[in-house]
């Protein structure tokens, strides 16, 4: 059974159609990078998968549960999707502890202490424990996302869901982060990245999609999409990103 | 000028009864304070729920917040403290109509607090709503993502980051609330404008009699603003630069 299986969904803003017909699943313990140019519906898609943008046609149904259904509770579902976004969007005004243990405690109704506890162990595992009583804006914008990744991962998530994790980092933060998602593959989280990292996918991803216009062009192993992408488009966006 | 100073005015007996115009002053300064208080309390409350409905994601909840917010912002305060003193009472079902008109206790503080509250509370949502649209779209979106529900992500991610933003314009606002406090002298009641005109009448000592009320609006004003300044140091956000990303 896949964990997200993303069913033909199609989304208009207004006149404009962002997504056509877009399919694909990602299966337990997967890792799905998506990449293509800036502005063809990479954050839209993902954005689907926990419903945090609504889609006219089509459903994702993750780990069982449709997202597009009326009845589905989405606050219930989305605690255990996690997901990781290029501004990391950390809560500003509570402390690093008080960002991983705040949903912890007031979604999935946890104690202080057992939500207290995890947070720091997470902190740990991210190499920032130390920093556990500080705020948002006294750190780093890699240690923010490492933040970021640990606070997602305080909620226990099936899967996790990343868009464009490293883009908003200065060139020497990308490893530190990169390396945590690394291991987190690793052991065996499912996940779907947005992701330029080509280095990234080559390690660790299972499949790669490629997507142009809102629509998704290429769908394939790693191994394929590497050696030989089929489509022009891919063929083009590859070389260009690859020059660097 | 030809005026006839006299310090000790504040501590004359007023014509009729044993208090001195100093007693008078104080318990005008208690109903000044207790207005602009319940007004202010008012504000905040209403101006919250207004200012968050108008950033809602339902146009019959933002369409209530825009009449509100313009409907109180667009109609001068003291026709609204007539409108609510002389008007609104007629329009209550009989019995309560009666009750407000003869028996209501306090009437005039009432009338007051609730209309100046209620005025205010537009200009509150109006800064509210910008706080909460300056902050960026990705905010609610991880706060929703971490399966926060809507009105969570408000209690627990936006509102305290905007009211933080706010904090400058909703201290010129509680010093405003104060000073406004002053129409209520129109509806009768015994506050520090009604008051120091009382005084002038009585003893025919202008000067002393608008002094005291000028100094005493100012130091209300004054400890408005040090309270709101002190509570903004206390919640100042380490490492957080308003207006960056
Ligand atoms: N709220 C919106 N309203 C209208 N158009 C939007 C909105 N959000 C995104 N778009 C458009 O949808 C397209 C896909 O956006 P996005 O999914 O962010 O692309 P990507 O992440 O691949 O860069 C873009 O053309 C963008 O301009
Ligand atoms: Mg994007």
């Amino acid at each position: 059974m896949s964990m997200i299986d993303i069913r033909n969904i199609s989304k208009w803003y207004g006149q404009f159609q962002v997504l056509t017909d877009c399919s694909t699943q990602v299966k337990q313990g997967e890792v799905v990078v998506v990449c293509g140019p800036s502005g063809s519906g990479k954050s839209t898609l993902i954005k689907c998968v926990n419903g945090l943008e609504p889609f006219q046609k089509g459903d994702v149904v993750v780990n069982g549960i449709s997202v597009a259904d009326a009845k589905t509770d989405l606050p219930k579902l989305r605690a255990r999707v996690g997901m990781v976004f290029q501004h990391f969007e950390l809560f500003p005004h509570m402390s690093i502890i008080g960002n991983l243990t705040i949903a912890q405690t007031k979604v999935l109704g946890r104690g202080a202490d057992e939500a207290r506890e995890r947070g720091i162990k997470l902190l740990d595992r991210v190499g920032l424990k130390a920093h556990a009583s500080k705020f948002p804006g006294e750190l780093s914008g890699g240690q923010q996302q490492r933040v970021a990744i640990a606070r997602a991962l305080a909620m226990d998530p099936i899967c996790m869901l990343f868009d464009e994790p490293t883009s908003a980092l200065d060139p020497e933060m990308i490893n530190e982060v990169l390396d945590v998602m690394v291991e987190l593959a690793k052991e065996g989280m499912t996940m779907m990245v947005v992701t330029h990292e080509m280095g990234f996918a080559r390690k660790v991803a299972h499949r790669v999609i490629f997507m142009d216009a809102g629509q998704i062009v290429e769908d394939a192993t790693k191994e394929a999409f590497f050696g030989q992408p089929r489509s022009e488009r891919a063929q083009q966006f590859l070389s260009k990103i690859l020059q660097h | 000028m030809n005026y006839h100073w006299n310090w000790h005015v504040y501590l004359d007996q007023v014509s009729a009864g044993d208090e001195r115009y100093l007693d008078w002053i104080i318990s005008a300064l208690g109903w000044t304070i207790a207005v602009s208080m319940s007004a202010w309390l008012i504000a905040l409350t209403l101006g919250a729920l207004i200012g968050t409905l108008r950033t809602a994601p339902n146009r019959w909840l933002v369409a209530i917040g825009n009449v509100w917010v313009e409907g109180f912002r667009n109609v001068p305060l003291l026709v609204q403290l007539f409108l609510w003193f002389f008007v609104v009472p007629e329009f209550l079902p009989a019995e309560l109509s009666r009750w407000v008109k003869q028996d209501m206790p306090a009437k005039e503080f009432f009338t007051a607090a609730i209309c100046l509250g209620l005025f205010t509370s537009a200009r509150v949502a109006e800064q509210v709503r910008a706080g909460i649209q300056s902050l960026p779209r990705g905010q609610k979106m991880a706060s929703l993502a971490m399966g926060f529900t809507l009105p969570q992500t408000y209690r627990y991610v936006l509102l305290p980051m905007a009211f933080r933003i706010v904090i400058p314009p909703l201290t010129s606002e509680f010093m405003n609330i104060i000073k406004n406090s002053s129409v209520a002298f129109a509806i009768g009641l015994m506050e520090l404008t009604f008051i120091s005109r009382q005084m002038i009448e009585e003893s025919g000592q202008v000067f002393e009699s608008l002094l005291a009320a000028t100094l005493l609006y100012t130091i209300c004003a004054f400890s408005a603003n040090r309270v709101m300044t002190y509570i903004e140091k206390r919640t100042r956000v380490p490492g957080y630069i308003a207006g960056a990303k």
